[in-house]
Protein backbone atom coordinates (compact mmCIF):
# COMPACT_ATOMS: atom_id res chain seq x y z
CA UNK A 1 0.00 0.00 0.00
CA UNK A 2 2.32 2.71 -1.18
CA UNK A 3 -0.27 5.40 -1.15
CA UNK A 4 -1.32 4.96 2.46
CA UNK A 5 2.34 4.66 3.40
CA UNK A 6 2.94 8.01 1.78
CA UNK A 7 -0.10 9.40 3.53
CA UNK A 8 1.16 8.24 6.91
CA UNK A 9 4.57 9.72 6.25
CA UNK A 10 2.96 13.03 5.32
CA UNK A 11 0.81 12.97 8.43
CA UNK A 12 3.89 12.23 10.50
CA UNK A 13 5.65 15.25 8.97
CA UNK A 14 2.75 17.55 9.70
CA UNK A 15 2.55 16.19 13.22
CA UNK A 16 6.27 16.78 13.81
CA UNK A 17 5.98 20.29 12.50
CA UNK A 18 3.09 20.95 14.83
CA UNK A 19 5.06 19.52 17.75
CA UNK A 20 7.98 21.74 16.83
CA UNK A 21 5.82 24.85 16.94
CA UNK A 22 4.24 23.82 20.23
CA UNK A 23 7.69 23.36 21.73
CA UNK A 24 8.88 26.72 20.42
CA UNK A 25 5.79 28.54 21.64
CA UNK A 26 5.99 26.92 25.06
CA UNK A 27 9.67 27.65 25.48
CA UNK A 28 9.12 31.31 24.68
CA UNK A 29 6.05 31.51 26.90
CA UNK A 30 8.04 30.13 29.83
CA UNK A 31 10.49 33.04 29.61
CA UNK A 32 7.99 35.11 31.54
CA UNK A 33 6.85 32.51 34.07
CA UNK A 34 8.29 31.28 37.35
CA UNK A 35 10.48 29.57 38.33
CA UNK A 36 13.23 31.35 36.46
CA UNK A 37 16.28 29.19 36.01
CA UNK A 38 18.57 32.22 35.99
CA UNK A 39 21.69 30.21 36.65
CA UNK A 40 21.00 28.02 33.64
CA UNK A 41 20.50 31.10 31.48
CA UNK A 42 23.84 32.56 32.56
CA UNK A 43 25.53 29.24 31.94
CA UNK A 44 24.01 28.99 28.47
CA UNK A 45 24.97 32.58 27.64
CA UNK A 46 28.51 31.54 28.40
CA UNK A 47 28.24 28.35 26.34
CA UNK A 48 26.55 30.00 23.38
CA UNK A 49 28.14 33.42 23.46
CA UNK A 50 31.47 33.60 25.21
CA UNK A 51 32.73 30.27 23.96
CA UNK A 52 31.88 31.15 20.36
CA UNK A 53 33.88 34.38 20.46
CA UNK A 54 37.04 33.09 18.83
CA UNK A 55 35.39 31.49 15.82
CA UNK A 56 33.12 34.50 15.38
CA UNK A 57 36.05 36.92 15.46
CA UNK A 58 37.99 34.83 12.96
CA UNK A 59 34.97 34.40 10.70
CA UNK A 60 34.18 38.12 10.72
CA UNK A 61 37.74 39.31 10.31
CA UNK A 62 38.63 37.09 7.35
CA UNK A 63 35.31 37.65 5.66
CA UNK A 64 35.88 41.41 5.90
CA UNK A 65 39.36 41.06 4.44
CA UNK A 66 38.28 38.90 1.54
CA UNK A 67 35.36 41.22 0.83
CA UNK A 68 37.70 44.21 0.63
CA UNK A 69 40.02 42.27 -1.61
CA UNK A 70 37.35 41.07 -4.01
CA UNK A 71 35.38 44.30 -4.25
CA UNK A 72 38.51 46.39 -4.75
CA UNK A 73 39.14 44.50 -7.97
CA UNK A 74 35.66 45.32 -9.21
CA UNK A 75 35.73 48.88 -7.94
CA UNK A 76 39.08 49.51 -9.58
CA UNK A 77 37.51 49.06 -13.01
CA UNK A 78 35.30 52.07 -12.21
CA UNK A 79 38.11 53.93 -10.50
CA UNK A 80 36.11 53.78 -7.31
CA UNK A 81 38.49 51.90 -5.03
CA UNK A 82 37.95 54.49 -2.30
CA UNK A 83 34.43 53.18 -1.77
CA UNK A 84 35.61 49.81 -0.56
CA UNK A 85 34.60 50.74 3.02
CA UNK A 86 31.01 51.28 1.95
CA UNK A 87 30.73 47.91 0.30
CA UNK A 88 32.35 46.01 3.12
CA UNK A 89 30.13 47.74 5.67
CA UNK A 90 26.87 47.21 3.83
CA UNK A 91 27.58 43.57 3.06
CA UNK A 92 28.84 42.71 6.52
CA UNK A 93 26.06 44.40 8.47
CA UNK A 94 23.18 43.45 6.22
CA UNK A 95 24.07 39.97 5.06
CA UNK A 96 27.31 38.26 5.79
CA UNK A 97 27.57 39.15 9.48
CA UNK A 98 24.17 37.70 10.43
CA UNK A 99 24.28 34.73 8.07
CA UNK A 100 27.85 33.66 8.75
CA UNK A 101 27.47 34.13 12.51
CA UNK A 102 24.23 32.15 12.30
CA UNK A 103 25.87 29.33 10.39
CA UNK A 104 28.82 29.21 12.75
CA UNK A 105 26.53 29.14 15.77
CA UNK A 106 24.41 26.43 14.13
CA UNK A 107 27.51 24.34 13.65
CA UNK A 108 29.07 24.93 17.02
CA UNK A 109 26.16 25.53 19.40
CA UNK A 110 23.25 23.82 17.65
CA UNK A 111 25.12 20.55 17.33
CA UNK A 112 26.23 20.77 20.96
CA UNK A 113 22.71 21.33 22.22
CA UNK A 114 21.29 18.50 20.13
CA UNK A 115 24.00 16.12 21.33
CA UNK A 116 23.52 17.10 24.94
CA UNK A 117 19.74 16.87 24.99
CA UNK A 118 19.87 13.76 22.82
CA UNK A 119 22.10 11.92 25.22
CA UNK A 120 19.96 13.12 28.12
CA UNK A 121 17.01 11.58 26.30
CA UNK A 122 18.62 8.21 25.64
CA UNK A 123 20.03 7.92 29.17
CA UNK A 124 16.56 8.59 30.63
CA UNK A 125 17.61 11.93 32.14
CA UNK A 126 14.70 13.64 30.41
CA UNK A 127 12.34 11.10 31.95
CA UNK A 128 14.06 11.74 35.27
CA UNK A 129 13.40 15.47 34.96
CA UNK A 130 9.74 14.81 34.26
CA UNK A 131 9.59 12.38 37.16
CA UNK A 132 11.13 14.90 39.52
CA UNK A 133 8.35 17.27 38.59
CA UNK A 134 10.29 19.58 36.28
CA UNK A 135 9.09 20.51 32.82
CA UNK A 136 12.08 19.75 30.58
CA UNK A 137 11.06 22.51 28.19
CA UNK A 138 11.19 25.04 30.94
CA UNK A 139 14.39 23.73 32.46
CA UNK A 140 16.34 22.95 29.29
CA UNK A 141 14.83 24.73 26.29
CA UNK A 142 13.81 28.10 27.69
CA UNK A 143 17.23 29.03 29.13
CA UNK A 144 18.86 28.12 25.83
CA UNK A 145 16.34 30.09 23.78
CA UNK A 146 16.72 33.12 26.01
CA UNK A 147 20.51 32.90 25.92
CA UNK A 148 20.46 32.62 22.12
CA UNK A 149 18.08 35.55 21.70
CA UNK A 150 20.57 37.68 23.58
CA UNK A 151 23.88 36.24 22.45
CA UNK A 152 23.43 35.59 18.73
CA UNK A 153 22.77 39.32 18.02
CA UNK A 154 25.76 40.20 20.18
CA UNK A 155 27.94 37.73 18.30
CA UNK A 156 26.69 39.15 15.03
CA UNK A 157 27.65 42.68 16.03
CA UNK A 158 31.08 41.39 16.97
CA UNK A 159 31.39 39.64 13.59
CA UNK A 160 30.33 42.86 11.82
CA UNK A 161 32.88 44.96 13.67
CA UNK A 162 35.62 42.38 13.11
CA UNK A 163 34.74 42.30 9.41
CA UNK A 164 34.87 46.07 9.03
CA UNK A 165 38.23 46.11 10.79
CA UNK A 166 39.40 43.34 8.47
CA UNK A 167 38.36 45.51 5.52
CA UNK A 168 40.36 48.37 6.95
CA UNK A 169 43.47 46.19 7.20
CA UNK A 170 43.25 45.36 3.50
CA UNK A 171 42.31 48.93 2.54
CA UNK A 172 45.28 50.48 4.30
CA UNK A 173 47.92 47.85 3.51
CA UNK A 174 46.98 46.45 0.13
CA UNK A 175 45.00 49.27 -1.43
CA UNK A 176 46.90 52.09 0.22
CA UNK A 177 43.80 53.98 1.37
CA UNK A 178 44.29 56.12 4.48
CA UNK A 179 42.27 54.80 7.44
CA UNK A 180 40.53 58.15 7.88
CA UNK A 181 39.07 57.83 4.39
CA UNK A 182 38.06 54.21 5.00
CA UNK A 183 36.22 55.05 8.21
CA UNK A 184 34.53 58.04 6.59
CA UNK A 185 33.11 55.81 3.87
CA UNK A 186 31.99 53.33 6.53
CA UNK A 187 29.99 56.05 8.22
CA UNK A 188 28.69 57.37 4.90
CA UNK A 189 27.30 53.94 4.15
CA UNK A 190 25.52 53.68 7.50
CA UNK A 191 24.08 57.19 7.11
CA UNK A 192 23.12 56.84 3.47
CA UNK A 193 21.03 53.75 4.11
CA UNK A 194 18.53 56.03 5.82
CA UNK A 195 17.07 55.94 9.32
CA UNK A 196 13.97 54.46 10.85
CA UNK A 197 12.42 56.11 13.89
CA UNK A 198 14.77 58.97 13.08
CA UNK A 199 17.90 57.59 14.77
CA UNK A 200 18.17 53.92 13.93
CA UNK A 201 20.08 53.27 10.70
CA UNK A 202 18.18 50.92 8.40
CA UNK A 203 21.32 48.83 8.02
CA UNK A 204 21.23 48.12 11.74
CA UNK A 205 17.61 47.02 11.60
CA UNK A 206 18.47 44.50 8.89
CA UNK A 207 21.51 43.41 10.79
CA UNK A 208 19.77 42.86 14.10
CA UNK A 209 16.38 41.41 13.15
CA UNK A 210 18.13 38.55 11.40
CA UNK A 211 20.37 37.21 14.16
CA UNK A 212 17.46 37.46 16.58
CA UNK A 213 15.39 35.17 14.38
CA UNK A 214 18.35 32.92 13.52
CA UNK A 215 19.18 32.44 17.20
CA UNK A 216 15.64 31.33 17.92
CA UNK A 217 15.63 28.94 14.96
CA UNK A 218 18.96 27.31 15.76
CA UNK A 219 18.12 26.63 19.39
CA UNK A 220 14.53 25.49 18.92
CA UNK A 221 15.50 23.13 16.09
CA UNK A 222 18.39 21.75 18.15
CA UNK A 223 16.21 21.28 21.23
CA UNK A 224 13.37 19.71 19.29
CA UNK A 225 15.56 17.22 17.47
CA UNK A 226 17.62 16.54 20.59
CA UNK A 227 14.61 15.88 22.81
CA UNK A 228 13.07 13.61 20.19
CA UNK A 229 16.19 11.49 19.76
CA UNK A 230 15.40 7.82 19.25
CA UNK A 231 17.56 4.76 19.01
CA UNK A 232 20.28 5.04 21.59
CA UNK A 233 23.72 6.52 21.12
CA UNK A 234 23.51 6.19 17.37
CA UNK A 235 20.39 8.33 17.42
CA UNK A 236 22.32 11.11 19.11
CA UNK A 237 24.62 11.32 16.11
CA UNK A 238 21.65 11.44 13.75
CA UNK A 239 19.99 14.25 15.70
CA UNK A 240 23.20 16.22 15.79
CA UNK A 241 23.75 16.04 12.07
CA UNK A 242 20.13 16.81 11.29
CA UNK A 243 20.23 19.84 13.55
CA UNK A 244 23.16 21.37 11.69
CA UNK A 245 21.66 20.63 8.28
CA UNK A 246 18.12 21.75 9.08
CA UNK A 247 19.06 24.92 10.94
CA UNK A 248 21.65 25.97 8.33
CA UNK A 249 19.18 25.59 5.50
CA UNK A 250 16.47 27.35 7.49
CA UNK A 251 18.86 30.25 8.11
CA UNK A 252 19.53 30.66 4.40
CA UNK A 253 15.87 30.39 3.39
CA UNK A 254 14.54 32.65 6.12
CA UNK A 255 17.31 35.16 5.45
CA UNK A 256 15.89 35.64 2.00
CA UNK A 257 12.36 36.23 3.24
CA UNK A 258 13.38 38.58 6.02
CA UNK A 259 15.40 40.62 3.53
CA UNK A 260 12.49 40.82 1.16
CA UNK A 261 10.08 41.87 3.88
CA UNK A 262 12.43 44.46 5.35
CA UNK A 263 13.19 45.93 1.93
CA UNK A 264 9.46 46.30 1.31
CA UNK A 265 8.65 47.73 4.73
CA UNK A 266 11.55 50.07 5.52
CA UNK B 1 24.91 -21.46 42.10
CA UNK B 2 27.68 -21.17 44.62
CA UNK B 3 25.50 -20.99 47.68
CA UNK B 4 22.02 -22.05 48.28
CA UNK B 5 19.39 -19.40 48.22
CA UNK B 6 19.58 -17.60 51.53
CA UNK B 7 16.50 -17.73 53.63
CA UNK B 8 14.77 -14.39 53.88
CA UNK B 9 16.07 -12.57 56.92
CA UNK B 10 13.18 -12.88 59.37
CA UNK B 11 13.92 -9.48 60.90
CA UNK B 12 13.46 -7.83 57.54
CA UNK B 13 10.64 -9.63 55.85
CA UNK B 14 7.57 -7.63 56.68
CA UNK B 15 4.92 -9.25 58.76
CA UNK B 16 2.18 -8.43 56.34
CA UNK B 17 3.30 -11.21 54.09
CA UNK B 18 0.85 -14.08 54.57
CA UNK B 19 -2.90 -14.04 54.78
CA UNK B 20 -3.33 -10.74 53.05
CA UNK B 21 -6.79 -10.04 51.88
CA UNK B 22 -7.55 -11.16 48.33
CA UNK B 23 -5.49 -9.09 45.99
CA UNK B 24 -8.10 -8.62 43.37
CA UNK B 25 -10.66 -7.18 45.78
CA UNK B 26 -10.90 -3.50 45.12
CA UNK B 27 -11.09 -1.36 48.16
CA UNK B 28 -13.03 1.78 47.55
CA UNK B 29 -11.55 4.69 49.36
CA UNK B 30 -14.00 6.91 51.19
CA UNK B 31 -14.09 10.12 49.22
CA UNK B 32 -13.45 12.43 52.15
CA UNK B 33 -10.37 10.69 53.43
CA UNK B 34 -7.45 13.03 53.83
CA UNK B 35 -4.61 11.89 51.66
CA UNK B 36 -2.16 14.53 52.78
CA UNK B 37 1.18 14.19 54.45
CA UNK B 38 -0.29 13.54 57.88
CA UNK B 39 -1.50 10.11 56.97
CA UNK B 40 1.92 9.14 55.74
CA UNK B 41 3.66 10.38 58.85
CA UNK B 42 1.24 8.63 61.10
CA UNK B 43 1.82 5.28 59.56
CA UNK B 44 5.53 5.48 59.22
CA UNK B 45 7.98 4.32 61.81
CA UNK B 46 8.58 0.81 63.07
CA UNK B 47 6.86 -1.88 61.08
CA UNK B 48 3.35 -2.19 62.33
CA UNK B 49 0.81 -4.89 62.38
CA UNK B 50 -0.92 -5.43 59.06
CA UNK B 51 -3.27 -2.60 58.36
CA UNK B 52 -6.75 -3.63 59.30
CA UNK B 53 -7.90 -2.61 55.88
CA UNK B 54 -5.35 -2.46 53.11
CA UNK B 55 -5.56 0.74 51.09
CA UNK B 56 -4.62 0.45 47.45
CA UNK B 57 -2.06 3.10 46.61
CA UNK B 58 -1.30 2.12 43.06
CA UNK B 59 -3.87 0.45 40.84
CA UNK B 60 -3.42 -0.62 37.25
CA UNK B 61 -6.74 -1.65 35.75
CA UNK B 62 -7.16 -3.46 32.44
CA UNK B 63 -4.44 -1.45 30.80
CA UNK B 64 -3.59 -1.98 27.15
CA UNK B 65 -0.84 -0.22 25.27
CA UNK B 66 0.60 -0.58 21.81
CA UNK B 67 3.55 1.17 20.20
CA UNK B 68 4.19 -0.25 16.78
CA UNK B 69 2.75 -3.51 18.00
CA UNK B 70 0.81 -4.38 21.17
CA UNK B 71 3.02 -4.37 24.27
CA UNK B 72 0.51 -4.72 27.10
CA UNK B 73 -2.95 -6.22 26.98
CA UNK B 74 -5.48 -6.11 29.77
CA UNK B 75 -2.88 -5.74 32.50
CA UNK B 76 -4.17 -5.34 36.04
CA UNK B 77 -2.51 -5.38 39.43
CA UNK B 78 -2.41 -3.23 42.50
CA UNK B 79 -0.12 -2.31 45.34
CA UNK B 80 -1.54 -1.63 48.75
CA UNK B 81 -0.03 0.72 51.23
CA UNK B 82 3.35 -0.48 52.47
CA UNK B 83 3.53 -3.34 50.02
CA UNK B 84 6.36 -4.18 47.66
CA UNK B 85 5.10 -5.49 44.34
CA UNK B 86 7.81 -6.96 42.17
CA UNK B 87 7.12 -7.04 38.44
CA UNK B 88 9.10 -9.82 36.79
CA UNK B 89 9.23 -11.01 33.23
CA UNK B 90 11.51 -11.59 30.31
CA UNK B 91 13.43 -8.80 28.69
CA UNK B 92 11.32 -6.65 26.39
CA UNK B 93 7.97 -7.68 27.82
CA UNK B 94 7.11 -4.15 28.89
CA UNK B 95 8.20 -3.93 32.51
CA UNK B 96 9.80 -0.52 32.19
CA UNK B 97 6.77 0.54 30.19
CA UNK B 98 4.54 -0.23 33.19
CA UNK B 99 6.61 2.09 35.38
CA UNK B 100 6.37 4.81 32.76
CA UNK B 101 2.60 4.39 32.79
CA UNK B 102 2.57 4.82 36.56
CA UNK B 103 4.59 8.02 36.21
CA UNK B 104 2.35 9.12 33.38
CA UNK B 105 5.32 9.46 31.10
CA UNK B 106 3.13 7.30 28.87
CA UNK B 107 -0.63 7.12 28.59
CA UNK B 108 -2.40 3.77 28.09
CA UNK B 109 -4.58 3.18 25.04
CA UNK B 110 -7.19 1.56 27.25
CA UNK B 111 -7.72 1.11 30.96
CA UNK B 112 -7.01 3.17 34.04
CA UNK B 113 -4.02 3.93 36.23
CA UNK B 114 -4.87 5.12 39.72
CA UNK B 115 -2.51 6.65 42.24
CA UNK B 116 -3.98 7.21 45.69
CA UNK B 117 -7.37 6.60 44.15
CA UNK B 118 -6.91 9.33 41.55
CA UNK B 119 -7.07 8.38 37.89
CA UNK B 120 -3.94 9.87 36.35
CA UNK B 121 -4.66 9.06 32.72
CA UNK B 122 -6.53 12.25 31.90
CA UNK B 123 -4.48 14.66 33.92
CA UNK B 124 -3.04 17.77 32.34
CA UNK B 125 0.71 18.11 32.10
CA UNK B 126 0.92 20.28 35.21
CA UNK B 127 -1.36 18.06 37.27
CA UNK B 128 0.79 15.11 36.27
CA UNK B 129 3.87 16.94 37.53
CA UNK B 130 2.13 17.20 40.91
CA UNK B 131 1.21 13.53 41.08
CA UNK B 132 4.78 12.61 40.22
CA UNK B 133 5.96 14.39 43.34
CA UNK B 134 4.39 11.60 45.38
CA UNK B 135 6.64 9.13 43.63
CA UNK B 136 10.34 8.46 43.65
CA UNK B 137 11.76 6.69 40.64
CA UNK B 138 15.02 4.81 40.32
CA UNK B 139 15.83 4.38 36.65
CA UNK B 140 17.33 1.34 34.99
CA UNK B 141 20.39 3.40 34.03
CA UNK B 142 20.21 5.54 37.22
CA UNK B 143 19.68 8.58 34.95
CA UNK B 144 21.70 10.90 37.16
CA UNK B 145 22.06 14.38 35.72
CA UNK B 146 25.60 14.21 34.46
CA UNK B 147 26.18 17.94 34.51
CA UNK B 148 25.48 18.08 38.25
CA UNK B 149 27.46 16.79 41.23
CA UNK B 150 26.15 13.95 43.37
CA UNK B 151 25.10 16.51 45.96
CA UNK B 152 23.15 18.57 43.44
CA UNK B 153 21.56 15.44 42.03
CA UNK B 154 20.18 14.35 45.38
CA UNK B 155 19.28 17.93 46.28
CA UNK B 156 17.44 18.43 42.98
CA UNK B 157 13.94 17.35 44.08
CA UNK B 158 14.36 19.35 47.29
CA UNK B 159 15.27 22.52 45.45
CA UNK B 160 12.41 22.00 43.01
CA UNK B 161 9.63 21.25 45.45
CA UNK B 162 10.46 22.32 48.97
CA UNK B 163 11.24 25.55 50.70
CA UNK B 164 14.11 24.02 52.66
CA UNK B 165 17.07 26.31 53.20
CA UNK B 166 20.61 25.41 52.24
CA UNK B 167 21.47 23.86 55.63
CA UNK B 168 18.36 21.73 55.72
CA UNK B 169 19.01 20.57 52.20
CA UNK B 170 22.55 19.56 53.05
CA UNK B 171 21.36 17.70 56.15
CA UNK B 172 18.75 15.86 54.10
CA UNK B 173 21.20 14.96 51.35
CA UNK B 174 23.66 13.58 53.92
CA UNK B 175 20.90 11.60 55.58
CA UNK B 176 19.83 10.02 52.29
CA UNK B 177 23.36 9.24 51.17
CA UNK B 178 24.05 7.58 54.51
CA UNK B 179 20.83 5.61 54.15
CA UNK B 180 22.15 4.11 50.93
CA UNK B 181 25.52 3.35 52.54
CA UNK B 182 27.54 6.00 50.80
CA UNK B 183 29.96 8.28 52.60
CA UNK B 184 28.56 11.77 52.08
CA UNK B 185 31.89 13.54 52.48
CA UNK B 186 33.49 11.35 49.89
CA UNK B 187 30.87 11.30 47.14
CA UNK B 188 28.99 14.58 47.48
CA UNK B 189 31.31 16.64 45.35
CA UNK B 190 31.93 13.93 42.75
CA UNK B 191 30.37 13.90 39.31
CA UNK B 192 28.20 10.91 38.29
CA UNK B 193 30.75 9.88 35.65
CA UNK B 194 33.30 9.31 38.40
CA UNK B 195 31.18 6.73 40.19
CA UNK B 196 30.93 2.99 39.75
CA UNK B 197 27.70 1.47 38.45
CA UNK B 198 26.59 0.29 41.88
CA UNK B 199 27.31 3.67 43.46
CA UNK B 200 25.38 5.39 40.70
CA UNK B 201 22.37 3.18 41.38
CA UNK B 202 22.57 4.01 45.07
CA UNK B 203 22.80 7.73 44.37
CA UNK B 204 19.76 7.20 42.14
CA UNK B 205 17.92 5.65 45.06
CA UNK B 206 18.98 8.51 47.33
CA UNK B 207 17.67 11.03 44.80
CA UNK B 208 14.44 9.09 44.36
CA UNK B 209 13.76 9.12 48.09
CA UNK B 210 15.05 12.62 48.85
CA UNK B 211 11.58 14.10 48.89
CA UNK B 212 10.24 11.33 51.15
CA UNK B 213 7.81 10.07 48.52
CA UNK B 214 5.05 7.71 49.54
CA UNK B 215 5.64 5.50 46.51
CA UNK B 216 8.98 4.27 45.24
CA UNK B 217 9.44 2.80 41.77
CA UNK B 218 12.59 0.90 40.91
CA UNK B 219 13.55 -0.21 37.40
CA UNK B 220 15.97 -3.11 37.65
CA UNK B 221 17.76 -1.78 40.69
CA UNK B 222 20.13 -4.74 40.78
CA UNK B 223 20.74 -5.63 37.16
CA UNK B 224 24.36 -5.84 36.12
CA UNK B 225 25.64 -5.77 39.68
CA UNK B 226 27.68 -8.30 41.60
CA UNK B 227 25.90 -10.52 44.15
CA UNK B 228 27.12 -8.51 47.14
CA UNK B 229 26.00 -5.15 45.77
CA UNK B 230 22.76 -6.81 44.70
CA UNK B 231 22.23 -7.95 48.27
CA UNK B 232 23.01 -4.46 49.58
CA UNK B 233 20.49 -2.84 47.27
CA UNK B 234 17.84 -5.47 47.94
CA UNK B 235 18.39 -4.86 51.62
CA UNK B 236 18.04 -1.11 51.08
CA UNK B 237 14.70 -1.47 49.35
CA UNK B 238 13.44 -3.63 52.17
CA UNK B 239 14.76 -1.19 54.75
CA UNK B 240 12.92 1.62 53.04
CA UNK B 241 9.71 -0.34 53.09
CA UNK B 242 10.12 -1.49 56.68
CA UNK B 243 11.32 1.74 58.25
CA UNK B 244 9.25 4.20 56.28
CA UNK B 245 6.43 1.90 55.13
CA UNK B 246 6.85 3.14 51.60
CA UNK B 247 4.82 1.44 48.90
CA UNK B 248 7.18 0.08 46.27
CA UNK B 249 6.94 -1.26 42.76
CA UNK B 250 10.12 -3.02 41.73
CA UNK B 251 10.89 -4.21 38.23
CA UNK B 252 13.37 -7.00 38.27
CA UNK B 253 14.50 -10.11 36.53
CA UNK B 254 16.53 -11.33 39.44
CA UNK B 255 14.13 -13.90 40.80
CA UNK B 256 15.98 -14.51 44.05
CA UNK B 257 15.99 -10.91 45.24
CA UNK B 258 12.41 -10.54 44.00
CA UNK B 259 11.32 -13.28 46.33
CA UNK B 260 13.23 -11.72 49.19
CA UNK B 261 11.75 -8.28 48.92
CA UNK B 262 8.39 -8.81 47.27
CA UNK B 263 5.18 -9.07 49.21
CA UNK B 264 3.51 -9.69 45.85
CA UNK B 265 4.90 -10.82 42.54
CA UNK B 266 3.43 -9.87 39.18
CA UNK B 267 4.70 -12.01 36.35
CA UNK B 268 4.41 -10.42 32.94
CA UNK B 269 4.42 -12.83 30.02
CA UNK B 270 3.12 -12.55 26.52
CA UNK B 271 1.70 -9.04 27.07
CA UNK B 272 -0.40 -10.17 30.02
CA UNK B 273 -0.09 -10.68 33.74
CA UNK B 274 0.44 -14.44 33.96
CA UNK B 275 0.52 -14.46 37.73
CA UNK B 276 -0.17 -11.97 40.49
CA UNK B 277 0.03 -12.95 44.13
CA UNK B 278 2.36 -13.73 46.96
CA UNK B 279 5.74 -15.38 46.33
CA UNK B 280 4.72 -18.37 48.45
CA UNK B 281 1.67 -19.07 46.31
CA UNK B 282 3.72 -18.56 43.18
CA UNK B 283 6.02 -21.36 44.15
CA UNK B 284 3.03 -23.64 44.60
CA UNK B 285 1.65 -22.84 41.17
CA UNK B 286 1.39 -25.75 38.87
CA UNK B 287 2.05 -23.83 35.68
CA UNK B 288 4.75 -24.85 33.28
CA UNK B 289 5.85 -21.33 32.31
CA UNK B 290 6.01 -20.20 35.92
CA UNK B 291 7.97 -23.30 36.77
CA UNK B 292 10.44 -22.57 34.02
CA UNK B 293 10.65 -18.92 34.97
CA UNK B 294 11.41 -19.74 38.58
CA UNK B 295 13.99 -22.22 37.34
CA UNK B 296 13.70 -24.40 40.42
CA UNK B 297 14.13 -21.52 42.80
N1 LIG C 1 9.02 4.70 23.05
C1 LIG C 1 8.88 3.50 22.47
N2 LIG C 1 8.54 3.41 21.17
C2 LIG C 1 8.37 2.21 20.56
N3 LIG C 1 8.55 1.04 21.17
C3 LIG C 1 8.90 1.04 22.47
C4 LIG C 1 9.09 2.27 23.19
N4 LIG C 1 9.43 1.97 24.46
C5 LIG C 1 9.45 0.64 24.54
N5 LIG C 1 9.13 0.06 23.35
C6 LIG C 1 9.03 -1.37 23.09
O1 LIG C 1 8.23 -1.91 24.10
C7 LIG C 1 8.72 -3.17 24.50
C8 LIG C 1 8.87 -3.20 26.00
O2 LIG C 1 9.88 -2.32 26.39
P1 LIG C 1 10.32 -2.19 27.90
O3 LIG C 1 11.46 -1.24 27.97
O4 LIG C 1 9.14 -1.87 28.74
O5 LIG C 1 10.82 -3.66 28.23
P2 LIG C 1 11.38 -4.25 29.57
O6 LIG C 1 10.46 -5.33 30.00
O7 LIG C 1 11.65 -3.16 30.53
O8 LIG C 1 12.74 -4.91 29.09
P3 LIG C 1 14.15 -4.98 29.84
O9 LIG C 1 14.02 -6.04 30.87
O10 LIG C 1 15.09 -5.38 28.74
O11 LIG C 1 14.43 -3.63 30.40
C9 LIG C 1 10.01 -3.39 23.74
O12 LIG C 1 9.76 -4.30 22.72
C10 LIG C 1 10.37 -2.05 23.18
O13 LIG C 1 10.94 -2.21 21.92
MG1 LIG D 1 13.35 -2.21 31.25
Amino acid sequence: MRLSGFNDAAKQKVFSLQEYFVLSAKSIGFIFRRPFYTQDVVQQMDAIGVQSLTIILLTGFFTGMVLALQTSVQLATFGATMYVGRLVTATMIRELGPVLAGLMVAGRVGSGIAAQLGSMRVTEQIDALNTLGTDPIKKLVTPRVLAALIMVPVLTIIADVAGIFGGNVIASTYLGLPPSLYWRTVWEQIASGGFTLRYIPVDFVHGLVKPFVFGAIIVTVACYLGLNTKGGTEGVGVSTTRTVVVSSIMILIIDYFITQILLAVL
Amino acid sequence: MSEKPSEPDPSIVPEILPDEEPVTGKVVRPPDENLGDDRRKLERGPAQKPHPEATPVVQVENVSLAFDEPILEDVSFQANEGETVVVVGESGTGKSTILKLLLRLLVPDKGAVLVDGQDIVDLSFNEALKVRQKMGMVFQSAALFDSLTVFENVAYPLREHTELNEEEIEARVREKLEFVDLEPDKVMSQMPAELSGGMRKRVGIARGMANNPEIMLYDEPTSGLDPLTTATITHLIMKLQKELSVTSIVVSHDIRSSFRMGTKIALLADRRIAYFGTPEDMRKQDDEYIGRFLGGY
